[in-house]
């Protein structure tokens, strides 16, 4: 499934890359801590955090990531936003925690 | 001679323009002229004229009598020749005989295409230095020409970005390796990231398959947080890019690490709790880095910095090539 796709039956909020949405998406990854996610996000997946701060796109976009998921809506800061636009990586929002917001996707099938 | 040159001048800007200038000037008109050349004798009708030109879709044709060159004779004469309705007339009473512009078989094309530029004809016959007729040239000889070497540059240059061996083969050396070098700064979070990814885009464009561009990604990432967290005034991180190894050093001017087994146990961290909260300090680092690489090495001592070298192999399978379009 699309990313694209993904967002739009979930009425998740396009925060960045929206152009950038037509990745396939192989799975998904969650945790805050970004040496977790080095080791163990693959290329193609959504990666669910918490984090916000620009450091998230650099690691998004060594990995491939095919969306970056800021889950409980938390508020993401405006440098992390112009940050993923330049790096044409997507960055939405889910209003719900990591966990529903994880129930969700796999109810979806990813 | 000329080869080394022209490799040189794919890499600078603007190096497709003075290849093209220098096509211009260094190109014989002899490489460009048609050298089969139709000719007729002065006592050939205009008709003879008339089926030559249809016949072979040729524009105009020298003149030659006891192997010289006495005149050229062209579409426009033979149009005049039909308004007058003189076609059984002999070419020498329409061709044109006197102030002959001619090229010359070993000057350079640009010569050639300014006398065509201050003359306004539309060919030119070229003799060979003891005045003999070899060939004829157009300006659309040169177009065709000009426009053939430079398809030839551009395919030359893109088998060069697209393939990281003939970007080595290239070069002779005993050992060649391009070194990319990045200056990390302390406490810049913002910057986090940047020459990796740097690095990891050049891999990339040099031919690296995604997996081996993304292995070195993730250690360089790992050692570039460590430098930024760490170092007290930042480091700088290398890369050698060698096309059966790639080393990425990472080194410092301190604090260094006093116990560098406890550093690399998992989970060990020295991070401020500010770092941790954004998601640093996990202690995973060089866990992480020495996953990536086939090679790790840390050297570090306390009050006079640390040193950490990672080596990539690249397997045939990790440059990106693909076996059957060669």
């Amino acid at each position: 499934m699309k990313a694209r796709e993904i967002v739009e039956q979930l009425g998740w909020q396009v925060l960045a890359g929206a152009d950038h949405l037509e990745n396939e998406v192989s799975g998904g990854y969650a945790a805050d801590l970004l040496s977790c996610v080095m080791a163990g996000a693959e290329a193609g997946h959504l990666w669910i955090t918490l984090q916000t701060h620009t450091n998230i796109v650099a690691v998004a976009s060594l990995l491939g990531i095919s969306a970056i998921v800021v889950a409980e809506g938390a508020p993401v800061p405006a440098d992390t936003v112009q940050k993923a636009e330049q790096q044409e990586m997507p960055l939405v929002s889910s209003p719900d925690p990591v966990y529903q917001t994880i129930a969700q996707l796999i109810k979806l099938g990813i | 001679m000329k080869r080394e040159f022209a490799l040189l001048g794919f890499m600078g800007s603007g190096g497709a323009l003075s290849k093209i200038h220098e096509l211009i000037r260094e190109m014989q008109v002899s490489r460009v002229m048609t050298a089969n050349v139709f000719t007729l004798s002065p006592d050939a009708t205009m008709k003879e004229l008339e089926d030559l030109l249809r016949e072979h879709h040729i524009s105009g044709v020298p003149v030659i009598e006891n192997q010289e060159l006495v005149g050229i004779v062209s579409i426009e004469d033979l149009i005049h020749a039909l308004e007058n309705q003189q076609l059984d007339t002999p070419i020498h009473e329409y061709m044109t005989s006197k102030g002959l512009i001619t090229a010359h078989a070993q000057e350079p094309v640009m010569e050639a295409l300014r006398r065509f530029e201050h003359t306004g004809i539309g060919r030119m016959p070229v003799l060979d230095a003891r005045g003999k007729l070899v060939g004829i040239i157009t300006r659309g000889d040169i177009t065709i020409a000009l426009l053939g070497a430079l398809q030839e540059l551009y395919t030359e240059a893109e088998a060069m970005q697209q393939r990281p061996q003939h970007f080595f083969d290239a070069l002779e050396s005993e050992n060649t390796s391009l070194l990319l070098r990045y200056r990390i700064e302390k406490g810049n979070f913002a910057r986090g990231g940047d020459a990796s990814a740097k690095i990891k885009r050049a891999l990339l464009r040099i031919g690296a398959s995604p997996q081996l561009a993304r292995r070195v990604a993730i250690a360089t990432y790992e050692a570039e947080i460590n430098l930024i967290i760490h170092a007290n005034d930042g480091g700088l991180i290398l890369a050698d890019i060698q096309p059966t190894e790639i080393t990425i050093v990472a080194q410092d001017s301190g604090p260094g690490i006093a116990d560098v087994d406890l550093a690399r146990q998992p989970g060990y961290s020295t991070a401020t709790p500010e770092v941790r909260e954004m998601g640093f300090g996990a202690g995973m680092g060089l866990t992480n880095i020495e996953r990536c690489t086939d090679r790790m090495s840390l050297w570090s001592a306390v009050g006079v910095g640390s040193r950490l070298q990672m080596t990539f192999k690249v397997s045939p399978e990790e440059t990106g090539e693909t076996s059957d379009d060669d």
